[in-house]
């Protein structure tokens, strides 16, 4: 090739005058954020910085924390599942429902392979009619909750058997196992973005579903998929729920998938899709616990957790918004 | 300062980083002048236009609008000056009328209430200020490119834009509607507006340009009036040497080399009919026609990214099912498609993510990628076809036009395929990557690679293919074929009858 076609490498600030430092802060904030909230903690409640109350956070943290690990890989793909909470409700219902009969081991196991089956099935909705994903499971999510209520009667399904509640109250070592769960998913699903196929076209069809789909990726397919595990995380969530409080309902779960989405923002994961790391929304997770557990830990009144978190939700928003903005 | 002079630009420099994209340029625009800017991708064409416009600051230097030193610091600013820009993508809102959007955040009211019978009247004043029209009323996603474009001058005339920065405006238009648009230019020169007209066309800024202004990397190299220049001059100048914009000699396929790759009676309905040909090992195959003509949707459903009626798609005699992309990927057919950006890569990617993308299965062990040869391999191939820089790490979209065309090459050919099918693959990279896309092509044939080569530019139809097929209302109405001992039968004229159906 000729020399005249020198390389012009366009650096990165080009595409974003005057924001290269916000850049960094916006790109790593989470971060800075998580480690800034931590310190603070520490220092203002002695009770926080223990191992003991670290476990409690990751406990407290594992049922928002498996849907929102589901939501990453849907929201990367360029989707939204607002169907998890519903899920999550139907799944533990399976299982008590399943569990009441006299097998709390299949009922578990069942209600988790539920929320697999109805994550595919929003899946091959979305990408067999080609609707938005977000109104399809606005509407799945309805239609779910729904059949918790017909299978549930509207009642409370109470488990007797201490075995029910084994994945939501029980322990290995010091742990809890709904955190064993937790962390498990997580490197599942670390694992399938970054080290497979599947995910590097998880990335493309949230990229660009049409370059995608020229690419030879097979859309439809890994859209599909990316549902599936949404409701899997729902499925794994809900029978931790249900365990932990030996009840199937249907009313458990309201707007869970809300607060797995603000995770997954706070961490960084663009809500464009097509970028996104779990390590980010496990830090977006945790932050959001650590700042309840440490306004719990120092008293502060729960009603004002609302307006802290929304805020923190806010933040984070503008920060994605201002990473956009400069491309 | 001579009096009838617009902008004059003082030492003027511009570094993004550590990287000069401006270095202490110097110039004069004369008002109500059409002042072109040319250059290679990157020599800072568009940083030019932007710091004229306000877009971007200069880090150094000085800007004089009308004597006075201006210190713009937002594009509205500039506008205050009278000074805008049209970029190169469309900034409209489809969903709302040309009058509303002519209007947008200026429009005519009453106690935040919007007067509709005034802005009709201003509109209609603007049209006759203007020359040209444009109906109201219309949706801005029903019209067509060239009139988008007419939409975002109008846009600027309303808003008393004396001089008007204009990026790349025909990029995105067939020959047909850049003659219209042109034609607009002269009309705002005429009513002594002010236009800094960028483009990678040099016939078109000859044409157009009152005075040409050549940058290359971030220097101002020279500027003269337009009747001093040819297009050699230029290139000459963009480049800092001579190079040949004549093709290298054809190298023919044996005339007995296997036929690799048949189409026999494609339909799509409304797009196009009973499409047949071959093309054998080794062998270009150019396909012409105008825009619309079907050329693309040919291309595509070959590849199985649009649906087909009928038809069958055949590679080395046996037919194959080609419903999707993946399943022509899988059957040896690659192609480059017609818009890079929208279509061919993943913008927000690394180039080694983009350039594997279609290879996954191959380079995996079960699900795995196996990152390791992944990367050794993309570094290779980039070396190969001298991306620069040849690291896979990097996002696509911080290379130049002509290096990202490349990438797109190294994604299609990091597995050989037997057809390859490339849509416009000059498409908006500067001269010197065109010829390395040329040599590439070539060489590829050589291999033995069978290749289909869509292009608007004839010349490069002609300069390449050893035979062309002519399209017209999505059939082949033509078929041309250059020979070793014989170039008289491939013609640009020949060609260009045929596509227009003229005798």
């Amino acid at each position: 090739m000729s020399s005249s076609d020198t390389p012009k490498v366009i650096p990165a600030e080009e595409q974003r005058p005057r924001r290269f430092s916000l850049g960094i802060l916006s790109d790593y904030g989470i971060i800075f954020a998580s480690l800034t909230v931590f310190v603070i903690l520490s220092i203002l409640a002695p009770a926080f910085f223990s191992i003991r109350n670290m476990l409690n956070v990751l406990d407290q943290a594992s049922q928002v924390g498996l849907v929102a690990l589901g939501a990453t890989v849907t929201i990367i793909g360029g989707g939204f599942d607002l169907s998890t909470g519903a899920i999550f409700a139907f799944s533990g219902a399976v299982a008590a429902f399943i569990a009441r009969l006299g097998y709390p081991g299949l009922g578990l196991a069942m209600g988790i392979l539920v929320g697999l089956a109805l994550g595919l099935a929003n899946g091959g909705l979305i990408s067999a009619l080609r609707v938005n994903s977000f109104v399809a499971t606005l509407a799945s999510g309805l239609t779910i909750r729904g059949f918790a209520f017909v299978l549930t009667a509207g009642l409370l399904i109470q488990i007797e058997d201490e075995r029910f509640a084994f994945l939501g109250r029980g322990r290995f070592l010091q742990a809890k196992i709904s955190v064993y769960f937790f962390a498990g998913f997580a490197l599942l699903v670390w694992f399938l973005l970054s080290r497979t196929t599947f995910g590097r076209y998880v990335y493309a069809i949230g990229g660009n579903d049409e370059a995608a789909r020229l690419s030879g990726v097979r859309v439809g397919l890994v859209r599909t998929m990316t549902f599936a595990i949404s409701g899997l995380s729902g499925g794994i969530a809900g029978v931790i729920g249900a365990s932990h409080i030996a009840t199937g309902q249907a009313n458990v779960g309201m707007g869970i998938e809300l607060s797995a989405i603000a995770a997954v923002v706070i961490g960084g994961t663009s809500i464009m899709g097509g970028v996104g790391a779990v390590w980010r929304t496990l830090l977006g997770v945790l932050l959001l616990q650590l700042i309840s557990n440490g306004m719990n830990i120092i008293n502060v009144p729960p009603f004002y957790h609302l307006i802290v978190q929304g805020s923190v939700i806010m933040f984070a928003v503008a920060m994605d918004s201002i990473r956009h903005r400069g491309r | 300062m001579a009096p009838n002079t617009h902008v004059t630009i003082h030492s003027v420099s511009k570094r993004f980083g550590g990287v000069k994209a401006l270095i202490d340029i110097d110039l004069a625009i004369e008002r109500g002048s059409i002042h072109g800017l040319v250059g290679e991708n990157g020599a800072g064409k568009s940083t030019l236009g932007k710091i004229i416009a306000g877009a971007l600051r200069p880090n150094e230097g000085e800007i004089v609008v009308d004597g006075r030193p201006v210190h713009y610091v937002t594009p509205h600013d500039a506008l205050a000056e009278g000074i805008t820009m049209i970029h190169q993508e469309i900034a409209l809102v489809p969903q709302l009328t040309v009058l509303e959007n002519v209007y947008l955040g200026i429009e005519s009211r009453q106690a935040g209430v919007i007067q509709k019978r005034d802005l009709r009247r201003r509109f209609e004043e603007l049209i006759a200020r203007s020359h040209f029209d444009m109906p109201p009323g219309v949706l801005v996603s029903s019209l067509s490119v060239s009139n988008q474009k007419k939409v975002e001058i109008l846009k600027a005339v309303a808003r008393n834009a004396r001089l008007i920065v204009m990026d790349e405006p025909t990029a995105a238009l067939p020959d047909d509607e850049t003659a219209k648009l042109i034609e607009v230019i002269h009309s705002l020169r005429e009513a002594g507006t002010t236009i800094v007209y960028i483009s990678h066309f040099l016939e078109e800024i000859l044409s157009l340009a009152d005075t040409v202004t050549v940058l290359r990397n971030g220097e101002l190299i020279r500027t003269t009036p337009t009747q001093e220049e040819t297009p050699e001059s230029l290139v000459l100048a963009m480049l800092g040497r001579s190079i040949s914009l004549t093709f290298t000699p054809k190298r023919f396929p044996p005339p007995d080399a296997p036929i690799v790759f048949s189409a026999r009676d494609l339909c799509r309905e409304g797009a196009i009919d009973e499409i047949a040909f071959d093309i054998r090992a080794g062998e270009i195959v150019g396909l012409a026609g105008l825009i619309g003509s079907g050329r693309s949707e040919v291309a595509r459903t070959i590849f199985g990214a649009d649906r087909r009626d009928a038809g069958t798609v055949m590679i080395d005699g046996r037919p194959v099912k080609v419903d999707s992309p993946s399943e022509a990927v899988n059957a040896g057919i690659a192609m480059l498609p017609e818009s890079r950006k929208d279509q061919g890569l993943l913008m927000g990617m690394s180039v080694g993510h983009n350039v594997s993308l279609p290879h996954l299965p191959i380079i995996s062990r079960g699900f795995m990628v196996e990152r390791g040869r992944e990367l050794r391999e993309t570094t290779d191939l980039l070396k190969e076809l001298d991306v620069r820089p040849p690291q896979p790490a990097i996002r696509v979209d911080s290379l130049s036009g002509g290096n990202q065309q490349k990438v797109l090459f190294a994604k299609w050919l990091f597995r050989r395929p037997r057809l390859l099918i490339a849509d416009e693959p000059t498409h908006g990279v500067d001269v010197g990557a065109k010829r390395a896309i040329y040599r590439l092509l070539t060489s590829l044939a050589e291999d033995g690679i069978a290749v289909l080569l869509i292009s608007s530019e004839l010349e490069e139809v002609l300069g390449l293919s050893h035979r062309v097929l002519v399209m017209r209302l999505g059939r082949i109405v033509a078929e041309f074929v250059d020979s070793p001992d014989d170039h008289s039968s491939l013609t640009e004229d020949a060609v260009m009858r045929a596509a227009f159906a003229t005798k």
